[in-house]
């Protein structure tokens, strides 16, 4: 499975986001037990400290939880994963908006050009 | 936990030049380190007290509570930075002699390794190229089950494909109670595997913290830090 790391910001962050896009995507479903530390950290390319830290950070939020003989789970709560992909959906549109924005775009613009560009997709 | 290295006011000078001056360090278990500085900076002569190869002008070195010595090679592993073996022998022959030499060595992880590399273990080190050699030795370092592993500049020699493999073959190793220093100039290949990172210059150390440390408060990579610490 790919992992996105860029080279500026810490590498704990982003695997936390990238977990959380995981498993709002459903790639790691409801439920479903994680792969270990050490694997995790070997198909990212990370050091297990590094993911350690990041698996625990999630953990404190609620979206993974970990018993103590038999691993790490995702959340069964499906709320708690709703409410995560709108934070994440609600990221992403702020940070398109300031990008038009500084396109020179206004609001009617972006507006008719999502309908039109959509438009074209589903053709 | 006792640290696992630990230097106090380590000096090593030669006649007039000075390689370290007064370093203090204290290193832990499990832990991922890069040791990184300019040409010159000391990473080397540093290794080299570690393995007992020089012997400090001041100041004192202990893993695991011990001098460098007898006991402390038994649980160091030590790439050097150059060559030392036998070219006329075969791979295989040195997986024997390094079976006799150390204990903790695990011949059947060496072979694995090979056979991943498509490394032939009857070829004689004499007709391998410098890449290809430089893996064999590194294989040998890491198929032993060692507390501290000692890399002076592992990658250097290889293609980005085996670089990409031994590195993680050193994330497949990693053990809570071991530790891996490397010391390179190819930072950006190697940053995110790291816990931390040791910058040294002109002998001594001028920023020991963690990669996420330094991501978070410069903003930038430990590659582009580095090019803006070291300009020339």
């Amino acid at each position: 499975m790919h992992w996105d790391l860029t080279s500026d910001r810490p590498i704990y962050a982003q695997i936390i986001e990238q977990m959380e896009l995981k498993i709002c995507s459903g790639v790691y479903p409801l439920g479903s037990k994680l792969p270990s530390v050490r694997d995790l950290a070997q198909e990212a390319s990370v050091n297990p400290n590094t993911m350690q830290r990041a698996l625990s950070r999630l953990e404190e939020t609620g979206l993974l939880y970990s018993l103590r003989t038999s691993g790490r789970f995702v959340t069964e709560d499906i709320n708690m994963v709703k409410t995560t992909k709108k934070r994440l959906a609600r990221e992403h549109v702020q940070e398109f908006l300031e990008k038009m924005i500084r396109l020179g775009f206004d609001q009617d613009d972006i507006i008719s050009m999502l309908g039109d560009i959509s438009k074209e997709l589903k053709k | 936990m006792s640290n696992l290295l630990e230097c106090k006011n380590l000096t090593k000078t030669f006649g007039s030049t000075i390689a370290l001056w007064d370093v203090n360090l204290e290193i832990g278990h499990g832990r991922i380190i890069g040791l990184l500085g300019p040409n010159a900076s000391g990473k080397t002569t540093f290794i080299k007290l570690c393995n007992d190869l020089l012997t400090p002008t001041k100041g004192e070195i202990l893993i695991g509570g011990d001098r460098p010595g007898i006991r402390t090679k038994g649980v160091v592993s030590y790439l050097p930075e150059k060559t030392y073996l036998n070219d006329w022998m075969r791979a295989s022959d040195i997986i024997e002699f390094f079976k006799d030499f150390y204990e903790d060595f695990n011949p059947a992880k060496a072979y694995d390794m090979l056979g991943k590399l498509n490394i032939n273990p009857k070829d004689r080190l004499k007709t391998m190229s410098k890449g290809t050699k430089e893996k064999v030795q590194l294989i040998l370092v890491m198929s032993r089950e060692a507390k501290l592993y000692l890399l002076d500049e592992p990658i250097g020699g290889v293609d980005p494909a085996a670089r990409d493999y031994i590195l993680n073959t050193i994330l497949s190793n990693y053990s809570e109670d071991a530790t891996v220093i490397i010391s390179t100039h190819l930072i950006s290949d190697i940053e995110k595997i790291l816990d931390d990172i040791i910058f040294i210059k002109e002998g001594q150390v001028v920023m020991n913290k963690t990669v996420d440390e330094i991501r978070e408060e410069s903003g930038k990579s430990v590659d582009a830090l580095f090019r803006e610490v070291f300009k020339c």
